[in-house]
């Protein structure tokens, strides 16, 4: 990935709507006038531009292939919109196609919605969108339809975006918390945590100096490699808000099975995990965004986790744990000391401590 | 409130007051104040709470509890351990490849 | 990370626990008053790996639990002022006062801002002379000379705009309330091996000697606590009184002298309300006199408030280790993290809440790996 044609957008791409016209969003660019047409065949048509959205339609009529559809919605309210490692518009794209990859789809279409507060610098919205083209463009997703709304300053915070996708599940893959089973591998494809640091560090001003950049990434690729090694995979989650330990919990209780996993098993980095110590936070329930838990049969799981690890984005993939038959709905970690205590759900806020 | 954690010290401010530093926790650096340990040195570890020094670690006091830990003398009596016993189902934590499942 | 993976390892931690099933002959109670050595008791687990004979207690060692629900009420009055910047630690803002907390005032568009020091919160008043800015002082001997420095910070740079609601509390005081008490129950100790950092353990000799309890100075890992436990243990079973130190790490008798230093420039002992226990005499800090300008409660005119606690809550019990949270009807029930009815509850490191999320299932008598 060219890193630095996501971070400076004015590397060999300058914004179409010239600074002199409009510096910052105004109320009309979402009034669906002129201002707004011009938005669209000035910023997001050439940034998109396939044959779906030329005909700039209501919605947008595509080809479909197979008998099963995944479908999903997502919205992205994150602050800062700009972070290590991504951003807002990043984001909206890499966790709907997740999304739809953990229901086993190959994605293919998304649309995007936006909701901009009225002052919004415009070169802030053209570096979201070109985030949002390289990041589906490295997807192999097509964005065929979208809106805008602006709204008064000080009804919205800077901007919300809202993305949808439909994917195409094959023949075969059914992925589905009814399908896990006791005996069942939990394998994790990396280490946890840092998206949720890598927001933390900014919003509160931490002034850590650190490397810590969130990890958000397309995982569908990975996905279809692990089917391709065996189709014997019941469950898929990526843990996102909440982490590792709410995705965990809602499959105990949606499969009505129970968890076991072992803390020496995942994997957490270290500057992630100075972070966590010095500000109190649990890294079981900080969020993730490129990294998925996988529920595998037993006499697949060599192969899977074989070909995960010859993925870029499953290097240190592991086997955390297992289902079992015990404590139903309920996950249970032994720790490193070899004790064993239950890993709730996540209730509110994780609050940093100072206790 | 008691969450204090150990962290190296890498760099000090000697001309400010109260005397500030740049400490060290796992990969992240914070800039902490000193005042309170006046024989600080650089390499030094101190625990830290709510961004203040409050003590500096005793690497020899911290050896010979962690050797405690180890040989089971001194404080306590002499033990006869047992081997701890592989864990059911679970890899002991290695390196790479298939082996790493059962 | 050094100095902290080592001390949460397993085979010490076995070694421990094997140890202490073999020299506990009799039943022995135990309580820490730390609210980081309870967050790491539940934890890890640590219940689980020692014998039936001892059972831990939890005292009053979670500062945001024994906040006075006043103090709270106090809080939420000064942060909704338009004029104030009304700075915390993160743990302060949930905890419920007679009708809202922090978080709520802050979502009204009260200026509520969480930060991890003091340090931050004088940054904020100089980067803001139009505003008020005030900090919730709160915290035990560990955090008290960090507050201290920044209100000493605030005299040397003049400023006008700064000042601190102060509820501290201290330790010997809550400890000896406790070991006088017609129900008590407890044998030994452990005493918070970071407020020990600052003040030293001197003042635990003369309670280990009047009440014949055993006093060990003990850290945060999970070895800590297991060493720390079994050094009580072997007091208790050769009938000795003594104050030792697990934490020698980071614990000297005579403590840190120069945090000493900065507290008694500022603060005075106090008498102090604890949440659920009552009045206990001596058991705070306040601003002296020399610093009272910059005391909160007198700048902004606040006045004494009726409270109301909740009936159902037995948070005192608790808090003095005579009840654990599982006996507490409303527990798990009309009482949860999301809607608690008293402090112990809201806190992570109150009994209640380490309890409901690390208790809740019996795994001793689960099988599984």
């Amino acid at each position: 990935m060219d890193k630095k044609a996501v971070l400076d957008p004015m590397a060999g791409l300058s914004c179409p709507i010239p600074i002199t016209e409009y510096k910052k969003v105004l109320l009309a660019h979402g009034g669906g006038g002129r201002l707004t047409q011009q938005m669209i065949r000035k910023m997001f048509l050439p940034s998109f531009r396939n044959e779906y959205l030329e005909p700039l339609h209501d919605g947008a009529v595509v080809p479909f292939p197979g008998a099963r559809m995944a479908f999903t919605t997502d919205s992205y309210v994150v602050n800062p919109i700009f972070f290590p490692g991504g951003d807002i518009g990043a984001l909206a794209v890499n966790g709907t196609v997740n999304d739809l990859a953990m229901c086993g789809a190959r994605p293919l279409y998304l649309s995007a919605a936006f909701i901009i507060e009225e002052g919004f610098p415009m070169e802030d919205l053209w570096r979201i969108v070109l985030s949002m083209e390289t990041a589906s463009r490295k997807a192999g997703v097509l964005m065929v339809t979208g809106d805008t709304k602006v709204v008064d300053r000080g009804k919205g915070d800077k901007i919300f975006v809202n993305t949808s996708g439909v994917g195409a599940i094959d023949p075969g893959i059914d992925i589905h918390p009814k399908r896990v089973k006791i005996g069942d591998r939990i394998i994790l494809s990396g280490p946890i945590a840092q998206h949720g640091i890598a927001i933390m560090s900014v919003r509160e001003g931490l002034e850590f100096e650190t490397r810590i950049e969130s990890d958000t990434a397309a995982l569908h690729d990975l996905v279809m490699t692990m089917l391709d090694a065996s189709q014997e995979i019941h469950g898929l989650r990526d843990p996102t808000r909440g982490g590792l330990a709410s995705a965990l919990n809602e499959i105990a209780e949606a499969a009505r099975i129970g968890i076991s996993i072992s803390e020496d098993r995942i994997l957490i980095g270290e500057e992630v995990k100075g972070a966590c110590e010095i500000l109190g936070l649990d890294p079981l329930y900080v969020a993730n965004e490129g990294k998925l838990v996988a529920f595998v049969d037993p006499d697949a799981a060599d192969r899977v986790l074989a070909a995960m690890r010859r993925h870029p984005l499953g290097k240190a993939a592991a086997v955390i744990g297992e289902v079992v038959a015990d404590h139903t709905g309920t996950v249970v970690m032994k720790t490193r000391i070899g004790s064993r205590r239950v890993v709730d759900m996540l209730s509110g806020e994780q609050l940093p401590r100072i206790c | 409130m008691c969450l204090a954690i150990p962290g190296k010290v890498l760099e000090i401010e000697d001309e400010v007051r109260p005397k500030m530093g740049r400490v060290r926790f796992g990969g992240i650096q914070k800039r902490v104040c000193l005042e309170w340990i006046p024989e600080v040195k650089i390499g030094d570890y101190v625990i830290v709470h709510v961004g203040f020094a409050i003590s500096k670690m005793d690497e020899e006091e911290a050896l010979k509890t962690l050797e405690l830990f180890r040989e089971v003398d001194g404080a306590l009596e002499e033990l006869k351990i047992p081997e701890p016993e592989d864990h059911r189902g679970f890899p002991r934590p290695t390196e790479g490849g298939t082996d790493a499942l059962r | 990370m050094r100095f902290v993976d080592e001390y949460r390892e397993e085979a010490p931690a076995r070694k421990y626990s094997e140890h202490l099933h073999a020299i506990t002959t009799r039943p022995w109670t135990i309580m820490e008053i730390c609210g980081g050595q309870t967050h790491t008791i539940v934890k890890y687990g640590i219940e689980s790996l020692l014998p039936e004979k001892i059972t831990l207690v939890h005292g009053p060692g979670c500062p945001v639990c024994v906040t006075p629900l006043e103090m709270i009420d106090k809080a939420i009055a000064i942060a909704s002022r338009p004029d104030v910047v009304f700075t915390s630690f993160g743990d302060m803002l949930r905890v419920p006062g007679s009708s809202r907390d922090l978080l709520t005032v802050k979502a009204e568009g009260g200026d509520v801002r969480m930060i991890y020091s003091p340090l931050d919160a004088l940054k904020i008043a100089k980067q803001n002379p139009d505003r008020e800015v005030v900090f919730f002082a709160v915290g035990f001997e560990t955090t008290a000379p960090a507050n201290a420095m920044a209100v000493w910070q605030a005299k040397r740079l003049g400023l006008k705009n700064f000042s601190i609601l102060c509820s501290h509390v201290r330790v010997p005081p809550a400890m000896e309330a406790i070991l006088s008490s017609e129900n008590r129950r407890v044998q030994g100790f452990l005493a918070a091996g970071h407020v020990c950092t600052v003040m030293g353990y001197e003042e635990y000799i003369p309670i280990a000697e009047r009440y014949r309890v055993p006093i060990v100075v003990t850290g945060f890992e999970p070895v800590d606590i297991l060493q720390g436990i079994a050094m009580t243990v072997q007091q208790l079973e050769a009938g000795r009184a003594e104050v030792q130190n697990q934490y020698a790490r980071s614990v000297r008798r005579e403590g840190n002298v120069l945090a000493q230093h900065v507290l008694t420039e500022v603060f005075e002992p106090t008498d102090r309300k604890w949440r659920g226990i009552g009045e206990i005499p001596m058991s705070g800090f306040r601003l002296n006199r020399a610093y009272s300008e910059y005391d909160a409660e007198a700048r902004f005119n606040l006045t004494e408030v009726q409270v109301q606690e909740s009936s159902v809550c037995i948070a005192g019990l608790v808090l003095q280790g005579l009840k654990k949270p599982q006996d507490c009807p409303a527990f798990g029930a009309a009482c949860t993290p999301e809607f608690p009815l008293g402090a112990p509850m809201v806190s992570s490191e109150g009994a209640c809440a380490a309890y409901y999320h690390f208790g809740r299932v019996d795994l001793k008598t689960q099988r599984g790996a």
